[in-house]
């Protein structure tokens, strides 16, 4: 019997791609939704309390926390610095997209972050904690036994302030790069910026994509592996600026990158690696068997090490960072804590630089790595032990 | 980790999507493709100018070498035409010695035989004048003797006065 290898191999992927995606987007519906069917009731009241008593009733320790929580999550307006006393925001509000029975777009100013309901053609939206929830006329929002809002929330398409940094940075990168093509049309050597950059994509070439994918396979991933280390490494650089933006530290985001690399290495794999997977040679039958599922899980870790290595990372640096110059609010001593705080700040800012730089290093490096396992020829099994140590 | 699946946005996820896909495919059409192959083309140049060098060096060595050789060829060959010279001379000289000796040698004993003959022709010639002048005298004395008598017989007398003394 045979079987045409390609749409077998398109299938297999596909489904494989699926299913981290898959996983991440039902399981927070179903299953907190079950537990908190006969709680809910009275949980409405006590937790509605602290929602509107916020602003004035936190001890600084508790806004800090808060403050903190809010800055690693995506919004939906641009605010570069907020008055507290005046509860003014200062920034610019940004579209809302939402699927709802239809198509609802307004802007983001009618939600008034979060203090007021926004009524659009009939529905009533409430922002809560950065997601936006349906809501009746009065706003009021039910929440379950862990403090998560029980409403409605409809499929949410706007364009946030994450999405507004990617844009920014995804037309950066392309008048930086195709800059640097036409500088090649006047000679041999590029100028000005072109010299700064052209180090790094020749870094990626002999350091990241040789080595790991083959002098023979990498021309054809060098678009993406470039592309993504360069798209990381300046939203990683943004989030250093006081813009307050967290783009990588976004776990959305590091799920999508992760699996684009897990596409792409699925769909390049060659036979060997399906072979490898499904079917281990050199080893006896129930072993086979044994290391088949093994192996179909690693497939899937692999991904799920990149997603999480770089959200970690890079809210890690933002949590540190923003709780060292938090101490100067916490403490009672300005004159002590200013110079500590400050100090630390400036050491940890420059680590942080230079994870910026690593963690972009590292998704492109073990990206590479995935696709060079999915496409090596394996008929020497002794450089692929090296190449995986 | 229920914290992370709340935080997980799927329109953010979209639009992440969506402007990585757009921004590859751009970056790749506008910017990847014609610096690789800038960069490429550069590397292969250099990579070529580098091996034409070394080609150029190398055959420069070859020349030199050849050069080399051939100059030492030439004063090889100018060395021994000069020996072969030299020992021509040399050769010339000493035959042509041996001929001038060998000619001498001849023409000493030509002269020698040449002499020897003329003084046996001189001498018979000599022989011959001096008995031819010995008989004229003879005759001449015979004449004068015959004609006196007195001394004829002293002659008569003085040879056998010599008979005697044998």
């Amino acid at each position: 019997m045979v079987i045409s290898n390609k749409p077998l191999k398109f299938i297999l992927a596909a489904l494989v791609a699926c299913s981290p995606v898959m996983s991440f987007a039902n399981s927070e519906n179903d299953s907190t939704h079950v537990q908190i069917e006969t709680a809910h009731e009275e949980k409405v009241i006590s937790h509605n309390a602290p929602l509107e008593g916020e602003h004035e009733a936190l001890d600084p320790k508790a806004k800090v926390d808060a403050f903190i929580d809010h800055h690693l999550q995506d919004s939906h307006d641009f605010v570069f610095f907020s008055d507290e006393k005046e509860n003014k925001h200062y920034g610019f509000p940004l579209p809302v997209i939402l699927i709802d029975g239809g198509l609802k777009i307004f802007s983001s100013s009618k939600l008034h972050h979060g203090e007021e309901v926004a009524a659009v053609d009939g529905n009533f939206y409430k922002l809560v904690h950065g997601k936006i929830y349906k809501t009746d006329a009065a706003g009021t929002i039910t929440f379950n036994e862990h403090g998560h809002p029980e409403n409605v929330k409809p499929l949410d398409f706007s364009i946030t302030k994450n999405v507004v940094s990617m844009l920014f940075v995804s037309v950066l990168l392309f008048l930086m790069f195709t800059g640097l093509a036409k500088s090649y049309k006047k000679g041999p050597i590029p100028t000005g910026f072109g010299r700064v950059l052209e180090p790094l994509i020749i870094f990626i070439r002999d350091e990241i994509a040789i080595p790991n994918i083959g002098e023979k396979k990498y021309r054809k991933y060098m678009g993406y592996l470039l592309t993504v280390f360069f798209f990381i490494w300046l939203l990683n650089l943004l989030g250093m600026t006081p813009l307050g933006i967290n783009v990588t530290g976004n776990i959305a985001i590091t799920v999508c990158l992760a699996a684009f690399t897990f596409i792409i290495t699925q769909f390049s794999a060659n036979k060997e690696y399906w072979g490898h997977i499904f079917w281990m040679p050199g080893v006896p039958v129930p072993m086979k068997i044994i290391l088949a599922p093994i192996e179909i899980l690693g497939t899937l870790t692999k991904p799920f090490a990149l997603l999480i290595r770089l959200y970690a990372n890079i809210t890690a640096g933002h949590v540190v960072i923003m709780s060292l110059i938090a101490m100067i609010f916490v403490g009672k001593n300005l004159a002590a804590d200013l110079p500590i705080s400050m100090g630390l700040t400036l050491f940890i800012s420059v680590i942080e630089v230079l994870v910026a730089f690593l963690q972009a290093f590292i998704f492109t490096m073990l990206s590479s790595l995935f696709i060079g396992m999915a496409v090596q020829e394996h008929d020497h099994h002794h450089a692929d032990e090296n190449v995986i140590i | 980790m229920d914290k992370l699946i709340n935080d997980f946005s799927f329109g953010l996820f979209f639009w992440q999507a969506l402007i990585l896909l757009v921004l590859i495919l751009l970056l790749v059409k506008f910017a990847w493709k014609p610096i690789m192959e800038s960069i490429t083309a550069r590397e292969e140049g250099i990579k070529n100018a580098l091996l034409s060098a070394e080609n150029a060096k190398r055959e420069m060595e070859n020349l030199q070498a050849d050069n080399q050789r051939i100059l030492n060829e030439a004063r090889a060959e100018r060395d021994a035409m000069l020996k072969e010279a030299r020992e021509m001379r040399e050769k010339m000289i000493a035959d042509s010695k041996n001929e001038a000796q060998e000619q001498g040698q001849k023409m000493i004993e030509q002269a020698k035989a040449a002499i020897e003959s003329e003084k046996n022709a001189a001498m018979a010639e000599l022989k011959l004048q001096v008995s031819t002048l010995s008989l004229s005298i003879a005759e001449k004395l015979l004449k004068e003797e015959l004609s006196n008598k007195e001394s004829q017989t002293k002659l008569v007398e003085k040879m056998l006065g010599d008979v005697k003394l044998n």
